[in-house]
């Protein structure tokens, strides 16, 4: 240290420049040997991908078009059709989101009581914050098809088992979102209440709850876009709804494809739809909290 | 003055009351209307006539315990032993569980004094505690038995088919065969089959024992066991979760890698033209709203079956998803940082490099590594779709209906991959760029 001070200033200079040339030098080669591990994990698992699949990415690229086209062409040709078939599959359309609606409402339900109860500060039993956060990270952590499988399997098809199976996850992805708005709340409110000798749900009701309703119905609105395309989704292996039917128009196969057309019309509609709808009153929620 | 000044403020605040109130007890009710809507919109009346109880039953007990048949064909007299009556879990010849006893007559144990044996000439007879013995006799294709007329409710019985059901297990006779189901607790053959040498064996015994099979040394024959293992397939089982994985993280990657530069161009900040922005928010917006359900059947018509048909769709769904989530990082990014990197006389490309995306990357980075946990989940549901992964070995072992401690393995198997994969997340986003907070 001493050694360089004394070596006058110019070669200080070239010292640290030269330690930043190194520092720079390794920085590139690490970023380098990671855009390398990078793009090697990508090619050898879209070899793996592609080596496990029924037909080859190459064959198979140009045949993405046929079977939108043979769908459309024949759905313009009995275009006329088209209104009464969107109009026979709108019960589905309705089925499906009930599906998502319903389960968002428990899930959210669900997932309010379990965020407080996993959140420091405002847990009612402090000791089970623990259990609680467990909890909701299994919840969090099932796909839905696996709670809806197992119960197809035992209460038949139908939206129930599609429903009970989003509610579920539902709960579980909400109660963490909750979780991270509630751990920034004011607890000066919570304490005064508590001063005044609330229980501790009414100072979960008149203290919390002010202050996280606008994330709160932020998060849920975008958990009901997300689950109007599970309940679709769900649908399809058999629970009900547009997905149900969807996989019916399309085993019948050509000559049915008018169906299947219609239904990608509704379900494309209401996805778009949906999204607009809530990401509107998303932006209008958050906007007003920083006023 | 100050009277209708308070008077007109008492007003306005009790308006305000009044409204704070019928939203109060308002969204409440309707929340209630809606749920008696959907109680009757998806008949919860009818439901308890349609489930199935006896599925639940099954499902919950053979979900932890296996049962063991003891089959006598009773064309041919042959008696055969196997783990869940399949081909895979069946006895080597000569050898037979330990609770079966008998050369002439097959004695077969179920316990607790549950005695059933098989006699010569296709007779069975079967002694439960505190009833009759019962007497029977296959014949062509019906059996007669002893049996009285009016029955308990764990006897069903016709000239065709007899059934017992006890607490200890389980027998059905009929014309062609007569078979006993034993259940135990427990996945059993989960490590090693009937037919490999290392069945049975304690785990000391393999690592630190005799070598067990000669041709073999003990650990690498008993690991190739366990993995070839026909009854769990771990092999399979393991490929599948890779599967799965791999749909999740090429389409997730590949996403993010194309939509970073139409984020570019439908960023106000970046892409001048009107149109080009539009046609690329409106592309984004096409794509998100087909959604992965029909891009999975439209890329399954393409590729076939598989897990690239269900990589691609979560890519080309999750472009529009990255594509709008990016253009909107990219018109926040602080205007300051590109001006300096300009003034230091930085041609765009290298603006963009060092102006901005040292910006963005944090938030890129946080929503990829979102998705890739989020989408570790998709890929499970949409290898059920188009048949990849461990999504399709789990609708199949459902389907199949009958093994359902599989299925529990799956369940198990696919939940702890979600959390490793939360985890795993979790942990690359602290160390790329740092806690949250």
């Amino acid at each position: 240290m001493a050694d360089i001070s004394l070596s006058g200033a110019p070669h200080h200079v070239d010292g640290i420049q030269a330690s930043y040339m190194a520092q720079v030098q390794r920085r590139r080669l690490y970023g380098g040997l990671t855009l390398l591990i990078f793009v090697v994990l990508m090619v050898s698992g879209f070899n793996v991908a592609d080596d496990r699949n029924a037909g080859g990415f190459w064959d198979g690229l140009h045949q993405i078009g046929d079977y939108p086209a043979d769908v459309l062409s024949e759905a313009w040709e009995k275009r006329a059709d088209l209104p009464a078939l969107i109009v026979k599959y709108f019960p589905a359309l309705v089925e499906t989101i009930n599906i998502a609606a319903v389960s968002t409402l428990i899930g959210a339900i669900g997932g309010l009581f379990l965020s407080l109860l996993g959140t420091r500060g405002l847990a009612k039993w402090p000791r089970m914050i623990p259990l609680f956060r467990r909890i909701s990270d299994i919840m969090r952590a099932v796909p839905e098809i696996v709670i809806a499988l197992v119960l197809i399997f035992v209460l038949g098809g139908g939206p129930v088992p599609a429903m009970i199976a989003i509610a579920i996850h539902t709960a579980g992805a909400l109660a963490k979102m909750f979780s991270e708005v509630s751990e920034n709340t004011d607890l000066k409110a919570v304490e005064g209440l508590a001063s005044t000798g609330a229980t501790w749900s009414q100072r979960m009701l008149l203290g919390v709850l002010p202050q996280v309703a606008p994330n709160y119905v932020s998060y849920t609105l975008l958990r009901f876009e997300i689950n109007i395309r599970a309940s679709a989704i769900l649908g399809f292996v058999g629970a009900g709804g547009l997905g149900y039917e969807l996989r019916n128009s399309m085993a019948w196969g050509p000559g049915r494809f008018d169906e299947a057309a219609a239904i990608f019309i509704l379900l494309f509609g209401t996805i778009v739809f949906f999204d607009q709808v809530s990401s509107r009153y998303r932006n209008r929620l958050t906007e007003g909290q920083g006023q | 003055m100050t009277t209708i000044d308070l008077d007109a403020t008492k007003f306005e605040a009790e308006k305000l009351f009044q409204r704070k109130r019928l939203i109060g007890f308002g969204i409440p009710s309707v929340i209630a209307v809606y749920f008696v809507y959907i109680f009757f919109a998806f008949d919860l009346p009818g439901l308890a006539g349609r489930a199935n109880m006896e599925n639940a039953v099954t499902l919950a007990s053979d979900s932890w315990s296996h049962k063991v048949h003891v089959t006598r064909d009773n064309r041919s007299g042959e008696i055969t032993y196997a783990v869940e009556g399949e081909r895979k879990g069946r006895y080597p010849d000569g050898q037979r569980p330990d609770w079966v006893t008998g050369d002439d007559a097959i004695i077969i144990d179920l316990g607790r004094e549950h005695i059933v044996r098989y006699l010569p000439d296709n007779r069975t007879e079967i002694e439960i505690p505190g009833f009759q013995l019962i007497e029977a006799q296959a014949e062509g294709r019906t059996v007669t038995t002893n049996l009285p007329d009016d029955l308990p409710d764990w006897i069903s019985a016709s000239d065709r088919r007899v059934g017992i059901t006890t607490p200890e297990g389980r027998i059905t006779l009929t014309g062609a065969r007569t078979e006993v189901f034993n259940y135990f607790p427990g996945w059993e053959l989960f490590w090693f089959t009937l037919d490999s040498p290392y069945y049975g064996q304690s785990l000391a015994k393999v690592l630190f024992g005799d070598q067990i099979d000669p041709a073999r040394g003990n650990i690498s024959g008993a690991v190739s066991d366990w993995w070839n293992n026909a009854m769990w397939r771990h092999k399979d089982v393991a490929w599948a979760i890779g599967e799965t994985i791999l749909m999740a993280f090429l389409g997730t990657m590949g996403a993010a890698i194309i939509a970073l530069p139409l984020g570019f161009l439908a960023a106000k900040r970046f892409s001048p033209f009107m149109l080009v922005r539009a046609a690329t928010r409106r592309l984004f917006d096409f794509v998100r709203g087909v959604d992965a359900l029909i891009w999975t059947v439209v890329l399954a018509r393409a590729f076939g079956p598989g897990p690239l048909t269900g990589a691609l769709a979560i890519l080309i769904t999750d472009t529009g998803t990255f594509g709008k989530i990016f253009s909107e990082a990219l018109e926040n990014v602080d205007q300051k940082q590109i001006e300096g990197v300009a003034s230091t006389g930085a041609k765009p490309l290298q603006r963009y490099r060092f102006g901005v995306i040292p910006q963005i990357v944090p938030v890129l980075l946080a929503q990829i590594l979102y998705f890739l946990e989020s989408n570790t989940r998709s890929a499970t549901i949409i290898g059920a779709i188009t048949g990849g992964g461990i999504g399709l070995m789990l609708t199949q072992a459902i389907q199949t209906q009958k093994d359902w401690e599989e299925v529990a393995y799956y369940i198990v198997l696919i939940i702890a991959m979600v959390m490793f994969m939360d985890w795993f997340s979790g942990w690359l986003r602290g160390k790329l760029i740092g806690r949250k907070d």
